[in-house]
């Protein structure tokens, strides 16, 4: 069967990202958890930072110069892939550790898996991205798996 | 305001449902959120582009916020005693401004000896369909 996964594409595997090391702020727990509609006053008042606040404390942020013109920025850990229409994605979340304001939060990301499948309308690649959260102790606060689909 | 569960760990038995909650986010929710992100993907507040370009009906609801509702749904339901300690979902089908959608879940299995809790919870849109299943696992204070 032929495959649309190179060799090269393969071997970018178990690429890793550079450490990425934030501050847990007041304000922009309370930001994230009013644009969620959240309803709990810890997570309103910005006392702890609610579920899945990683995924805004760890978006990159790129300069103007850096997003596509349709406003995306380029994921730097992936390479270059043959198929390039992003569809459907999963995410599993392991919380170890409650966050609060204060908190410096380090994530580095890694490919973990690059795979493909034949589906009925044509071939789907699929990658994984492992984000490991721990603070300034290295102690674990937060595991990331996301899979997303190509085709 | 929001009420939190008050009953204990004992009273949760399997097939409990999580309250369904209705979600009806508009252009400035949706802006907020991905403000808070740093995500200009145009499908999310320019309606042309995600029309006309893109070819979606509308703009596009975030697939992490349907993800963010399912963990509201269950800490909501846990109450203050209770913990979140992981969450698997997988965005099937996108939905857009203007639409209602609806998150909940149900009790699949507890352990009342270890307090362990494991759910079933969803995103479903006014058709039923569920866009975003997902587990979950929660501890309640024994």
């Amino acid at each position: 069967m032929t495959t649309l996964l190179s060799d090269e594409l393969l071997a970018t595997i178990g690429r890793q990202s550079a450490p990425h090391r934030e501050l847990v702020t007041r304000r922009d727990i309370r930001k994230y958890a009013i644009a969620t509609g959240n309803r709990q006053r810890k997570y309103l008042d910005g006392d702890q930072a609610p579920p899945m606040f990683h995924v805004a404390l760890f978006w990159d942020v790129v300069e103007l110069d850096e997003l596509t013109p349709d406003g995306v920025s380029i994921d730097t850990l992936l390479p270059k892939f043959p198929l390039e229409k992003a569809m459907a994605g999963g995410l599993e979340i392991d919380y170890f550790k409650p966050v609060y304001p204060g908190d410096w939060l380090t994530a580095t990301r890694t490919l973990t898996n690059i795979y493909e499948k034949h589906g009925r309308s044509g071939p789907l690649i699929f990658y994984e991205v492992d984000m490991q959260i721990v603070d300034d102790a290295g102690t674990p606060v937060i595991r990331e798996q996301t899979t997303r689909l190509l085709r | 305001m929001l009420m939190n569960r008050s009953l204990p760990l004992a009273a949760v038995q399997v097939g409990e449902e999580l309250p369904e909650r209705a979600l009806k986010p508009d252009n400035v929710q949706l802006f907020l959120y991905n403000a808070a992100l740093w995500n200009a993907h145009r499908i999310h507040f320019d309606e042309p582009y995600a029309t006309q370009v893109e070819g979606y009906p509308g703009l596009v609801i975030a697939g992490p916020m349907l993800g963010d509702w399912l963990n509201q749904s269950v800490e909501e339901w846990l109450g203050e005693e209770g913990r979140l300690v992981s969450i698997s979902y997988s965005n099937r089908a996108a939905c857009y401004i203007g639409d209602t959608v609806y998150s909940g879940g149900k009790v699949t299995a507890v352990d009342h000896a270890s307090g362990e809790i494991q759910l079933e919870v969803y995103i479903r849109n006014e058709a039923g369909e569920v866009i975003t299943p997902g587990v979950a696992k929660a501890v309640m204070e024994v």
